[in-house]
């Protein structure tokens, strides 16, 4: 049941990336083509909010709600940052959808999209098996 | 209540978004980021013994939880704030999908790609399967999408996932400019 809260936040994004049209397959293609600054103010406002919550939380040393430290994990750089981000880019330029607006796709009746998701979960299963062998 | 039900400007949507990440963070030290429950489907479902998808999957449940959300989320938009719509794009990229042959733009996603109809055709399968595939195996060699890279991890000032979203941005340019003119034409 303590998993609710994260189901509620969860529900919280999904209908935020449905009523800004960030699941839109056209405003992706919109942003790629640098013809409107919708996504660009979304992503970029999205970060500076971020930024300025997560330097509040340091600086009053704001403790979770089961009064731990906030701790940020390192992301540590890899050659997979480029290799992957780039075929990620590629993707998502084609399906018009990060992973999160997959979800939210699925849920706002453009149920095809359940097709794009299983592919998705094959892809990440494909680089489990092949990880050895790529540059990490 | 009307105001919810126009769709939402950036400079709404893009801080609501923002606020996920002390959400997360204050309602148990979660790191916002999406891709990661591919990979915990993946080590719940298919294992096959992959090292990689050896871990205690259960320990990272919230993160399910969290996209399941996302699930109900897109639900309750679309069925009680009036999320499904045409989108009002801008006139040079209307011209441009039109050109290059897309006709319905009635709604969020364009019907003649995204529909079980196309999907048995060669356009549909590389829309939804290839591209599909492409998003999930590249997220996790990048290990994070734009939720745990470009704005988790850009808003806790982390190089590597700079570069990422560098990455990702190259990727999708060179995609939409380069192959989706002859992908649509499929």
């Amino acid at each position: 049941m303590r998993n609710i809260k994260y189901l509620i936040a969860g529900a919280f994004f999904g209908i935020v990336l449905v009523k800004s049209e960030v699941i839109s397959w056209f405003r992706i293609q919109e942003m790629f083509r640098l013809q409107a600054f919708h996504m660009y103010g979304i992503i970029g406002s999205a970060i500076v909010v971020g930024m300025i919550s997560v330097f509040i939380i340091k600086k009053f040393n704001i403790k979770t709600t089961a009064g731990e430290e906030v701790v940020i994990p390192k992301k540590e750089f890899s050659k997979g940052n480029i290799f992957g981000g780039l075929i990620f880019g590629v993707g998502w330029a084609i399906t018009g959808a990060c992973p999160g607006p997959l979800f939210a796709q699925i849920g706002s009746g453009f149920l095809v999209t359940f097709v794009t998701l299983l592919s998705a979960i094959a892809g990440t299963w494909v680089y489990g098996l092949l990880r050895e062998r790529l540059p990490e | 209540m009307e105001f919810l039900k126009q769709p939402w400007p950036w400079y709404i949507a893009g801080p609501l978004i923002g606020l996920i990440v002390p959400i997360l963070l204050l309602a148990g030290n979660k790191p916002f980021g999406i891709s990661s429950s591919l990979k915990h489907i993946c080590a719940a479902c298919i294992p096959a013994n992959i090292s990689f998808f050896k871990y205690d999957w259960k320990r990272e449940a919230w993160n399910l939880f969290f996209v399941a959300g996302v699930v109900a989320g897109g639900f309750i938009a679309a069925h009680f704030l009036n999320g499904q719509h045409a989108v009002k794009l801008s006139a040079d990229t209307t011209a441009v999908l039109k050109h290059q042959g897309i006709k319905d733009f009635s709604g969020l996603l364009p019907n003649d790609i995204f529909s079980f109809r196309q999907l048995l055709t060669l356009r549909g399968f590389v829309f939804m399967v290839v591209g599909g595939f492409l998003v999930g195996f590249g997220t996790r060699w990048a290990n994070g999408c734009t939720s745990g890279h470009s704005i988790m991890g850009i808003a806790t000032l982390q190089w590597p996932s700079l570069v990422a979203t560098c990455c990702f941005m190259i990727g999708g340019l060179v995609s939409t400019w380069f192959i989706l003119p002859y992908l649509i034409k499929l």
